[in-house]
């Protein structure tokens, strides 16, 4: 496949730039059941993440009693895949399972909810690379619609190379063939890394061009994760906050 | 920014305020943070996704959704969960469960005769009592009002959309109760107690779902008084 993957106009199988990002559609608040959640197009991958808390810690045993925990569950249906996946956790979703766990764990206000935990559980429904980037940018944005505080909403995409370029958001093709593969999550705001894995290799200086990449897209999905949740809550007036009564005020009436 | 104000169609100023998002810029000076804000590098971002709002100086975010955190001295609807022989557990609706002593009851209760009083399933209204820091809950019945509840139904609603079925100084609950007739009690955790004629309850638990759902919209109050006569006449 070497030399195949970037044609001599500077595009890549599926028609994009070096330094374009797939098509991203984010929704929020999807389901009614849950107290949170959020639905990802992006490209070919269909996610949805769903969360429930903060709620009593089950097993106990992993209670703190003094900050919550978040416990993340990333799954991949059996029909994600083009075989079939063995339903499941296996070693691959348990690892993915726990960077997310962590990624999101710094950003919420877990101080507020001693001995609870906040349970994001992150489906795969399509994938076509790139699905964790995809699934944390989900659950943050459903991390949100839940309500909970949190400091920032993570954006999150992958950086890679192929034909020994640095290229952005890597699809299934590229990511089969390719020759690096680095999935980042950042806050934007203040830069702070919160996560990154790399197979493959890159020189320092690919490794800085990824960077320059991946925070530039990251930027973009973070505009895109807030519009989502501002659509899906916009109003027309809040007249009933003229009308906020002090707690005091508020008495039992029978 | 500075909130903008709009002219709706009866000619009264009405300021729009926005939707923030966790991590939002909300102030960058002159103003302190309130409830639903972080400080950090001296500037001011929303925690929780909700509406800006600023009063006497303070920046908060009104939450839109969010399980309900016991405060002391709210008053709560809670469901009996478990019997102790010292203690009843409430479920009042919040990630903590919160045990009841018994010296915390109106009646005279005899070790192990917890049942007599109260048993799994009923529901009660009742006061938060305490809340120590690693959020241990305790709740009371010993005040005015406190008692077990017998019959009627309770729905369910987010706690933050408590104060809009309230309305301001009770004019949203006044409103439902003169026209269904129905004895209503809301806790602070989003519970509703409801009692009164079945068809009488159906169309109150419908105007508060009406308000759960529309809480942030215009003209709310007349929208339910509009919709309440129209299937009631009131009762006075």
């Amino acid at each position: 496949m070497e030399g195949k993957m970037i044609d001599e106009n500077g595009l890549r199988v599926d028609g994009r730039k070096v330094d374009e990002l797939r098509q991203i559609k984010i929704e929020a608040g999807v389901l009614k059941r849950a107290d949170g959640s959020a639905y990802v197009e992006w490209g070919k991958n269909k996610v949805l993440a769903a969360v429930y808390g903060p709620r009593e810690c089950h097993p106990r045993h992993l209670q703190d009693p003094s900050k919550a925990l978040v416990q993340c569950k990333y799954n991949m249906i059996a029909f994600s895949v083009s075989d079939r996946k063995r339903p499941g956790p296996d070693r691959r979703s348990v690892e993915i399972s726990k960077i997310i766990s962590e990624a999101l764990e710094y950003v919420v206000f877990t101080e507020y909810f001693p001995r609870t935990s906040v349970d994001v559980y992150i489906e795969i429904l399509q994938a076509n690379a790139g699905t964790r980037c995809a699934g944390l940018t989900a659950a943050s944005v459903a991390l949100a619609d839940a309500g909970i505080p949190m400091k920032d909403m993570i954006p999150s995409v992958a950086v890679g190379k192929i034909d020994g370029q640095i290229v952005l958001d890597l699809c299934k093709e590229e990511d089969n063939y390719g020759q690096a593969d680095m999935p980042i999550a950042i806050i934007p705001r203040t830069g702070e890394i919160l996560l990154m894995q790399m197979d493959g290799h890159m020189t320092t200086d690919e490794f800085n061009r990824a960077m320059e990449y991946g925070f530039g897209a990251c930027e973009k999905i973070y505009q895109l994760q807030k519009d989502a949740l501002k659509r899906r809550y916009a109003v027309e007036d809040v007249e009933g906050l003229e009308e906020d009564v002090p707690r005091e005020q508020q008495e039992l009436e029978g | 920014m500075k909130e903008s104000e709009i002219m709706s169609k009866d000619g009264m100023v009405r300021s729009v305020r926005e939707i923030v998002v966790p991590g939002e810029l909300l102030d960058s000076g002159k103003l302190k943070p309130g409830n639903g804000t972080y400080v950090a590098d001296g500037k001011i971002f929303a925690s929780q996704l909700g509406i800006k709002s600023t009063k006497s100086n303070y920046v908060n975010v009104i939450p839109l959704g969010g399980r309900y955190i016991p405060v002391t001295g709210d008053n709560v609807i809670g469901k009996v969960i478990d019997i102790g022989p010292s203690n009843w557990l409430i479920d009042i609706n919040s990630p903590y469960p919160a045990p009841l002593h018994v010296n915390e009851v109106p009646w005279r209760v005899e070790f192990g005769d917890t049942a007599r009083y109260l048993n799994v399933g009923d529901t009660i209204l009742a006061k938060v009592l305490m809340v120590d820091e690693t959020k241990r809950v305790q709740v009371t019945m010993k005040d005015q009002g406190l008692r077990k509840l017998q019959g009627g139904q309770i729905v369910d609603i987010s706690h933050s959309k408590v104060p809009r079925v309230i309305g301001k100084s009770g004019s949203m609950i006044q409103l439902i109760k003169s026209h269904t007739n129905c004895r209503i009690f809301v806790g602070q955790n989003g519970r509703i107690w409801l009692d009164g004629d079945i068809e009488n309850i159906v169309v109150a638990i419908r105007a508060i779902r009406m308000i759960d759902e529309d809480a942030q919209t215009m003209r709310l109050t007349e929208r339910v008084k509009e919709y309440l006569e129209s299937v009631m006449k009131p009762s006075q």
